[in-house]
């Protein structure tokens, strides 16, 4: 008897039926939801589909593909996505964590300076991307240039020089109060005593920050990562309201290059490639994402 | 390998003061129990040692150079915590060897020191698991290993067993004594437990509200508590007390009258008036059941423990104390007995709590 109570591989009373009706709205509604609109993109990517030429409507075969692949725009898009990409991940991490182990120290004026420091994350996209371009980079009337000119230098037109530069200095800007904020909470979490302990065992700031709380942080700096790249694959307003993709393709990611295909060239079944190359792209990034990840997540 | 100095030392947060003025000396290669009930700023002492919190005033000194602004690594101590504080990103042997190698030690050098100091623990086969992979019991030795392998003058510990078991206490709290004497080592053990500061001790300092109400052996502290606190909190059923008042004084015994009219002669001197009301403390073991025992009294709860067994008796008064017997005992509650009081084994206490004298 006492064995039979405790015989765990049993199969559980409900049968397999019982277990999928319960699962199987849930999973419709997410199937629904998600691969409808990626089959929509995909019978799109093969029609011959601009809205303006509505008279030649039809299967184009890998007409759009071809196209697409031979479009010198899409190289330097990926390219600029993944530099975007990369250079704000790099940056807001980066600073986040040093920000984040200086705010974790008592000082005079903390709760304000954490408030500042946060503040650029409730600004919406279009005006903090209109903020920078009229107050900030402006080439006569931005603050950046009255103080290059103030000490001597000649102001450049940050959005016609260097364009990438620029995007990636506002969005990364935008996006450093949510690396400090994550990795704020992380760093705060870390046991008092095992710091302490690390003191006892001899434990300056630096190795404190490289053997213990760096170490501590893994988690959190990988799911940041994470988070930021789902939204960064995506970044479009900064773009719109600044260069539009210019000078050129200098600045124009994939999502923005979608949007040029729709709206300036009016080819949705360009798009529709475009978009499906996007979605490769975001799995190849999860993927090494998660794999690089994923034993940091386990522990 | 060190002496330890403490001269008037305090600490104060925010005015408020905690540890109230501290004179010890603490001796090379003696175990140091810091004993006394929570809050009464035990860690609190133990960290301004290790040069964790800062010395309000008052000077420490380690072998004769004061160390109030030496960094805490600088001190030579090694602190093992109540949590372990392990790294838990590090396996075992890195633990271990995190100080040696923040210290510039080569690689050979760090693996022979950890080698030996799991060996002693008997940590060898554990070496390359994580923390988490390990039992409490465990990663206690390795918190102990962490502190062996850097040599330290003196090792602190702060309630390291009272996170483990009861079983798994008492044997790690005889491993600590054998290793203090394996190490020939100076350790400062705190403790809220009597009966580990009593078992491991060489020497006990007995803190109260952050002020050090006796200092001594364990036995010198049970055989002589200075005053009601001390006695009270070292033993285990705690010492009774009962009131008393003198009644008179001979040359070589003192006859006190108890609350309950009856009457106990004790042998020896006393340094008070006459009708002055004290406290009389008498240890359970000290107490037997006669049948010409002068307290009356009933027992309300026996509790056997099977070697001996402790009944709870309360006198005609209704004072409460508690009487050892065998384990054999036929006593039930709610029985009258006759409760004999051992007259030689007496602690007198006045009324601010102060032992009257030292036998
Ligand atoms: N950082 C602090 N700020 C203010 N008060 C503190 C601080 N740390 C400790 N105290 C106070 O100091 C007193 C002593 O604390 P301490 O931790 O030394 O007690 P303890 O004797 O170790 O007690 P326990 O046996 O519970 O560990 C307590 O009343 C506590 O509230
Ligand atoms: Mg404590």
């Amino acid at each position: 008897m006492a064995a039979h109570a405790f015989n765990t591989t049993q199969p559980p009373p409900r049968g397999r039926r019982g277990v999928w009706s319960l699962n199987t709205p849930t999973i419709t509604i997410l199937f629904l939801w998600s691969l409808v609109p990626l089959l929509m993109t995909l019978w799109f990517s093969f029609r011959r589909y601009n809205l303006m030429a509505p008279d030649r409507i039809g299967f184009d075969g890998l007409g759009n593909y071809r196209y697409l692949l031979t479009d010198p725009g899409l190289a330097l898009a990926i390219w600029n996505t993944i530099l975007l990409l990369g250079a704000v991940l790099a940056i807001t991490i980066g600073l986040g964590t040093v920000l984040a182990v200086l705010f974790d120290q008592e000082f005079f004026g903390r709760g304000i300076a954490r408030v500042l420091v946060l503040a650029p994350f409730f600004i919406m996209p279009t005006v903090s991307s209109l903020l920078w371009k009229n107050m900030m980079m402006h080439p006569d009337n931005g603050f950046i240039a009255f103080l290059m000119r103030s000490v001597g230098l000649k102001p450049i037109d940050w959005f016609a020089v260097v364009p990438l530069t620029s995007i990636i200095i506002i969005v990364s800007w935008q996006w450093l109060p949510f690396a400090l904020l994550t990795l704020l909470t992380a760093v705060q979490s870390l046991d008092a005593e095992r710091k302490e302990a690390a003191r006892m065992d001899g434990a300056g700031p630096i190795a404190m920050f490289r053997y213990i709380i760096l170490p501590h942080l893994g988690r959190a700096i990988a799911a940041t990562t994470m988070i930021e790249t789902i939204f960064l694959l995506g970044i479009f307003a900064e773009i719109y309201v600044t260069t539009s993709g210019g000078p050129g393709f200098a600045s124009t990611n994939l999502s923005f290059l979608i949007y040029r295909y729709v709206l300036q060239e009016y080819d949705i079944g360009g798009a529709a490639v475009a978009a499906l190359l996007a979605i490769v792209l975001a799995n190849i990034l999860a993927f090494f994402l998660m794999r690089s990840f994923a034993r940091n997540l386990e522990t | 390998m060190a002496n330890l100095q403490l001269r008037r030392v305090r600490k104060s947060y925010d005015n408020i003061e905690i540890i109230r003025g501290i004179d010890l000396d603490l001796h090379d290669e003696e175990l140091t129990v810091f004993v006394g009930p929570s809050g009464c700023g035990k860690s609190t002492l133990l960290r301004m040692i290790a040069g964790l919190e800062e010395i309000t005033s008052g000077d420490l000194f380690i072998d004769g150079e004061r160390v109030n602004d030496i960094p805490p690594a600088k001190r030579g101590l090694a602190l093992v915590f109540q949590s372990y504080a392990l790294y838990p990103h590090m396996t075992v042997a890195e633990n271990m060897s995190f100080s040696l190698k923040l210290a510039g030690l080569s690689k050979a050098e760090r693996e022979m020191k950890v080698a030996q100091a799991a060996q002693i623990l008997h940590l060898e086969s554990l070496l390359t698991r994580k923390p988490k992979e390990l039992s409490g019991g465990q990663r206690q030795r390795v918190a102990i290993g962490r502190a062996i392998v850097r040599n330290p003058k003196v090792f602190l510990f702060d309630e390291p067993l009272s996170n483990l078991d009861a079983e798994l206490r008492v044997r790690m709290r005889l491993e600590l004594t054998k290793l203090h004497r394996q190490l020939r080592a100076t350790m400062i053990y705190v403790t809220h437990d009597q009966v580990e500061a009593m078992t491991m001790a060489d020497r006990i300092v007995v803190l109260n509200a952050g002020v050090v109400e006796q200092v001594g052996t364990p036995m010198e502290l049970y055989r002589n508590p200075r005053n009601l606190f001390v006695a009270g909190f070292l033993g285990s059923p705690k010492m009774n007390f009962l009131t008393a008042t003198v009644e008179s004084q001979n040359p070589g015994n003192v006859t006190v009258k108890m609350a309950d009219g009856s009457r106990l002669s004790v042998p020896g001197q006393l340094d008070i008036s006459n009708h002055s009301q004290i406290t009389i403390g008498i240890r359970p073991e000290h107490l037997r059941l006669t049948n010409t025992g002068s307290l009356a009294a009933t027992v309300t709860t026996v509790e056997h423990l099977g070697s001996e067994s402790y009944l709870h008796v309360l006198t005609a008064n209704s004072e409460a104390l508690i009487v050892r017997v065998s384990g054999e005992t036929a006593v039930e509650a709610d029985q009258q007995v006759n409760v004999e009081v051992d007259s030689s084994a007496l602690h007198l206490f006045d009324q601010d709590g102060t032992s009257l004298r030292s036998r």
